[in-house]
């Protein structure tokens, strides 16, 4: 069995109000180092407002081969776009 | 450069005739400029190449922490003892950020750790050289750092997405490294004789070492083609060299202080400085061990690891007894 630590996912939230988004990894033995060691690798520059770290075999993503069955049909859904509607120029704020 | 030497596996670029369906949707993929995730299909050589260039980069970091850990409490003032151990802090999380990248190809970090340990993984040679004045401090963030800055620019828009991502964190961090230690220089040229003379006394020795960070030039450099057409290395050693002198050449002037080579010239049609040969033999000795700290690093590193080891042991039994009780409650 390997001697490394559980690793860990982190996620930031900065100050500009924008969602936590991922920003690395850490190794820790508990939820508690977890958001300690967290804060001290990715948060020496001001850069959080808010941290969340997520035990990475928690994590369920989806397989890269899986794409096309994921993706592909949002892809021929043009109507989904504003570009798709056409609007005299000069209807204003629209 | 902090990866000097990373072995692809292979002697040159893999030609279309040999690769198979699936190698060349890889590289097709890397043509047109899509980054490459950790659960998408990799070579097996890539995944290789690429554990060992992020690893050599993490070692290089942490081993770094040691020159300059050795003046930390001998700063000349509050101001640059804050500076010099923000520096260090910063390495350590550089560190710390390219494993974890390394980890995201399936490298367990303890497996890395034993590599660099037991004298398998290299890290830069130019962490193989000592910090004897306090103007070596400057000379590292100003060459040592603007030398790295210089390879890990590029590497921003490397093919693995992340590495590049850790490279991007870094590079914003790095430009601090490299100000602080030309200011620091700066304040030196402009103080006493002693203090200028100590300032000289840095770049002459610092100088080479930081040319010889770029690695081998280009004709001994086997692997650059393999690096290149994966995008893992984005221009050769001798390109990034050539920017770096370049650069650091006027800088140096700036300062009132001389370049210690003899043959160097500015090439008014080139537009580039010439610079005479460097050492190669020094260059491969430090590389193999033989440098003026080699010994002296990886010592340092072990006995930190070894002694650390009951605080890694005790946190983890610590964290399971824990566990244990919630289970029961």
């Amino acid at each position: 069995m390997s001697k490394d630590w559980p690793l860990w996912e982190v996620f930031i939230r900065s100050k500009h109000g924008l969602s936590h988004k991922h920003v690395g990894s850490i190794h820790a033995t508990d939820a508690e180092m977890a958001m300690n060691n967290a804060r001290d690798v990715y948060t020496r520059r001001n850069e959080g407002a808010s941290i969340w770290v997520v035990p990475s075999v928690q994590i369920v993503s989806s397989a890269p081969g899986d794409k096309g069955m994921l993706f592909d049909p949002s892809e021929d859904k043009v109507y989904r776009h504003p570009t798709f509607y056409d609007v005299p120029s000069d209807v204003e704020n629209m | 450069m902090y990866s000097q030497f990373v072995d692809t596996g292979s002697d040159g670029q893999k030609g279309g005739q040999d690769a198979s369906e699936q190698e060349r949707a890889f590289q097709a993929r890397i043509d047109e400029g899509i980054s490459i995730e950790p659960k998408d299909w990799m070579p097996e050589k890539y995944r290789k190449t690429l554990v060992r260039q992020i690893s050599q980069h993490a070692h290089s970091e942490i081993v770094g922490m040691l020159p300059e850990g050795n003046w930390i409490t001998r700063a000349p003032s509050l101001r640059r003892k804050l500076i010099l151990l923000a520096k260090v802090q910063d390495e350590a999380g550089h560190g710390l950020y390219l494993y974890s990248a390394a980890e995201t190809l399936g490298a367990s970090r303890d497996d890395l750790l034993d590599a660099l340990h037991d004298g398998r993984a290299k890290y830069s040679s130019i962490f193989n050289y000592p910090t004897l004045t306090w103007a070596d401090i400057g000379a590292i963030g100003w060459l040592v750092d603007g030398a790295a800055i210089m390879n890990q620019v590029p590497l921003c828009r490397c093919s693995y997405g992340p590495y590049a991502r850790a490279m991007v964190r870094v590079c914003k961090e790095e430009s601090f490294h490299q100000r602080q230690g030309y200011e620091l220089l700066l304040e030196m040229v402009n103080g006493t004789e002693e203090q200028k003379a100590m300032a000289q006394d840095a770049l002459n020795r610092w100088w080479w070492p930081s040319l010889m960070m770029f690695g081998p030039a280009d004709g001994d450099s086997v692997h650059t083609q393999q690096s290149m057409a994966w995008k893992i290395k984005r221009h050769t050693n001798d390109e990034l060299r050539q920017r770096f002198i370049d650069q650091t050449v006027p800088q140096a002037h700036y300062l009132g202080l001389s370049i210690p080579d003899p043959d160097l010239r500015w090439n008014e049609e080139t537009g580039h400085y010439e610079i005479g040969e460097i050492d190669w033999d020094e260059f491969w000795n430090v590389v193999n061990g033989n440098g003026p700290c080699n010994r002296e690093r990886l010592a340092a590193r072990r006995t930190a690891y070894e002694d650390g080891a009951w605080v890694r042991e005790a946190a983890r039994a610590h964290a399971e007894k824990r566990q244990k009780r919630r289970a029961a409650a």
